[in-house]
């Protein structure tokens, strides 16, 4: 099952290496991984998909406490949340295509963000299924390039008993 | 008043109480050295290799339970700690690792003696960290202490550029470390000791299954208490030798791969295991899936994350052994009564087990076997000495035949299994304690893998002991070729072309030898007669194998207790007296 996993990290350098060495060094696979300033310029905020079954992503989760640098670690999945990706995708646009792209791009409330004689480049921003599906709908005029910033995820009410590194005891005795 | 980076480094490992480092000198590391030089608190340790110097610092680190501190220079000297480096991550061993670096400037730009170190160690450091500016190194050493030393210990490495420790500043050294994102639990949730203490008083078939936690958090005397109190018994693992005492009348001895049969049994029959600072690993639990499939599980540990790793506990608590077993055995003293210690049947049961397959070997009349050798050091140091292995049969023998009755007298390499770990560890723990008796009993393969180090003994005129036991093969792979592998001994013997008396004495140490049994006795007491080191080549039995035995993949209670072809003869024997009794009959 897929995990959306939030982690809140000590911005330093290094820090990244920690967090995708833990996954590699123990054979879990990162899906994707996103990374960003957060108010506090000394803190980052990490969002990572990982797929795994509830024994995995449990050892994910405790893993990534262990590590020093990292402050908090909230399984997003057990929860309520919102997630959004970002793709931009260059389309070739012969003349008779543009239409179908315009429209295309309409339904899906996406921006055309460039344009040059033969091609557009289109901002699309949502979940993970509406990404999925203009790139669906738009592989037949001809996708040239695709590039996707990974999913960042929040969740919807206030944080509470999750696995803050004060409540990791509490957390384990919870399963 | 200013001081340079080096003279702040050395102050911070004053005030850390740091007594003694194993160090090796090089070009990057040199403004160190230079202030160690007049250094009258510190005494430096030079080793042969960086290895065995961080070995020694593990050795030091497991006899003391203080941080063992290692100084190293930039890149190959560096590197050359990863191996012990690894070792002690994952024995749980603390050690502070002080590596030396190019200047930053020059960082990346492969320098002479430049490696990314901080880059290779991150997967096997429990932190790690560059130290760009020489304000920062005070608070970087402090830290790398507090965090090697807390929690589940481990290895620490601060990298320290050449141009930041000859630059100066005002030294301040922190009184107090917070790490906003490192906070090792101590104290166990109160309602899970009260579920624990529960179980404890239900259960019919109970057992205590221990590691090197009890060790680490300096729990032996709350295990034994709550042993007597419970009168449950006590297996250790491996790592955990010494933290419960051998000669105990509650002690089963060791479990696992080659561990005692009634050990084993009592954790397959089991109803309830009580794990304290173990972590269920493969050389103990044989076969997961058929691992004592009725026993409740409670699970101690202070690391979250080896709980549920292999085992899902029933009862998982997390924080310090010491203080949970205080907590837990404070319960069961005012609430026990009456039901503590009511399993008759159970113990008559792990009696009758033990009578079924005792530890045993045919001592003949010439040949040495192994095993006896260890019963002879046993005497011969009256179970009080600090002893240190490295890897195969031999440390399997010390395991079983060596009564440990003292916690941090036993030093091996548990988890990585690091051939070559004795010799540095011994002479890390006779510097500590000098006037314990400490004997290394290495086998011929791995003791050759750091005998520079037999160098650094002499040198510092330390009495460690060697012990060789010596059968002329990699003992452990060449019984794993004759049981799983038909007998095809590929590059596992290693000739008999080592003079170990003379190695010995070519390093300056002494160097005796037996060949027959009769002879073991005179050259044990001549070797502890001597105070210097002495290495002991012990010819023994070539092809002895240490037994019993749980084969790989199979269940903990499926255990192996002689050679294939001895197991025929006696399975022959057997039908043949039933087959007489059915005649008879």
């Amino acid at each position: 099952m897929q995990h959306i996993i939030s982690v809140l990290v000590e911005n330093k350098f290094g820090v990244l290496s920690r967090v995708s060495g833990l996954f590699s060094g123990r054979g879990f696979n990162i899906e994707s991984l996103s990374v960003g300033p957060t108010l506090d310029p000394t803190v980052s905020m990490m969002t990572i998909v990982t797929v795994g079954d509830d024994r995995i992503v449990e050892q994910i989760t405790k893993q990534l406490n262990k590590l020093v640098d990292i402050i908090k670690v909230v399984d997003l999945t057990e929860k309520e949340y919102v997630e959004r990706e970002t793709a931009l995708i260059k389309i070739n646009t012969r003349a008779e295509d543009r239409a179908e792209a315009l429209r295309v791009a309409d339904i899906f409330r996406a921006k055309i963000v460039d344009s040059t004689p033969n091609t557009y480049t289109i901002e699309i921003t949502g979940d993970v299924k509406k990404i999925d599906a203009i790139i669906n709908l738009l592989r037949p005029l001809g996708i040239k390039e695709l590039i996707r910033t990974g999913r960042i995820a929040i969740a919807r009410e206030e944080v509470k008993t999750v696995a803050v590194k004060e409540d990791k005891e509490r957390r384990v005795l919870s399963q | 008043m200013k001081l340079s980076g080096s003279h702040i480094l050395i102050e911070c490992l004053r005030r850390e109480g740091v007594e003694v480092i194993f160090a090796y000198p090089g070009g990057v590391n040199l403004p160190i050295f230079d202030v160690l030089y007049d250094e009258k608190e510190i005494q430096v340790i030079l080793c042969r290799h960086e290895q065995g110097g961080t070995h020694m610092a593990e050795g030091y680190a497991r006899a003391t339970g203080k941080p063992g501190v290692v100084l190293v220079t930039s890149g190959p000297g560096a590197t050359n700690t990863v191996t012990a480096i690894v070792d002690a991550y994952m024995d749980s061993t603390p050690l502070v690792i002080l590596t030396g670096q190019v200047p930053t400037k020059m960082i990346g730009n492969d320098a002479f003696q430049e490696a990314d170190v901080v880059g290779i160690t991150r997967p096997c450091t429990k932190y790690n960290i560059l130290v760009k500016d020489v304000n920062d190194l005070a608070q970087a050493v402090k830290e790398a202490f507090y965090i090697a030393t807390s929690g589940r210990p481990g290895p620490v490495l601060v990298d320290l550029p050449k141009d930041v420790v000859l630059a100066k500043t005002e030294f301040k050294y922190p009184d107090k470390v917070y790490i906003r994102s490192y906070s090792p639990v101590s104290k166990g949730n109160k309602w899970q000791i009260k579920q624990a203490a529960q179980e404890i008083m239900k259960a019919k078939r109970p057992i205590i299954y221990a590691g090197g936690g009890v060790l680490s958090s300096d729990a032996s005397q709350e295990l034994r208490e709550l042993a007597e109190m419970t009168q449950i018994p006590v297996t250790l693992t491996l790592m955990g030798l010494g933290a419960f005492p051998g000669s105990h009348p509650l002690f089963l001895g060791m479990l696992g791969m080659h561990g005692m049969y009634w050990a084993n049994m009592s954790i397959h029959n089991s109803d309830l295991i009580i794990a304290i600072g173990a972590r269920f690993d493969d050389r103990v639990t044989g076969d997961v899936s058929r691992f004592a499939p009725h026993a409740r599980i409670v699970h101690i540990d202070v690391d979250p994350t080896s709980i549920h790793k292999v085992i899902t506990a029933d009862v998982p608590i997390v924080g310090d052994a010491k203080t949970i077993l205080k907590d837990l055995n404070q319960i069961l003293k005012t609430s026990g009564n009456g039901s503590l210690g009511k399993h008759k049947p159970w113990m008559t049961q792990i009696e009758k087990w033990k009578q079924e397959h005792p530890l045993s070997y045919d001592q003949g009349e010439k040949i040495i076997k192994p095993q006896y050798v260890i019963e002879k050091i046993y005497q011969a140091t009256r179970g009080n000495a600090i002893i240190s292995t490295d890897v195969g049969q031999h440390q399997m023998w010390t395991a079983q035949f060596y009564k440990f009755d003292r916690p941090r007298t036993f030093l091996n390499s548990g988890g990585l299994g690091t051939m070559g770990y004795g010799l540095p560890a011994a002479i890390g723990a006779q510097i500590a304690y000098p006037n314990e008796q400490v004997v290394c009993i290495a086998g011929d393969g791995g003791v050759i893998m750091n005998i520079q180090e037999l160098a650094t003994a002499v040198q510092y005129k330390l009495p460690v002991k060697i012990a060789i036991i010596n059968n002329k093969y990699l003992g452990m792979v060449r019984q794993w070729q004759q049981l799983f592998y038909n007998g095809r001994y590929s590059s596992s013997y290693m000739g008999d072309g080592t003079d170990f008396v003379k190695l010995a004495e070519a390093f300056g140490a002494v160097g005796l030898r037996a060949t027959e049994v009769g002879e073991v006795d005179g050259v044990l007491q001549e070797a502890f007669a001597v105070d210097k080191p002495v290495v002991i080549d012990f010819q023994v039995d070539q092809e002895e194998n240490c037994y019993p035995m749980i084969p790989a993949g199979a269940a903990i209670n499926e255990m192996v207790f002689s050679d294939p072809e001895k197991q025929k003869n006696e399975k022959g024997q057997r039908e043949e007296e039933k087959a007489d009794g059915v005649l008879t009959a």
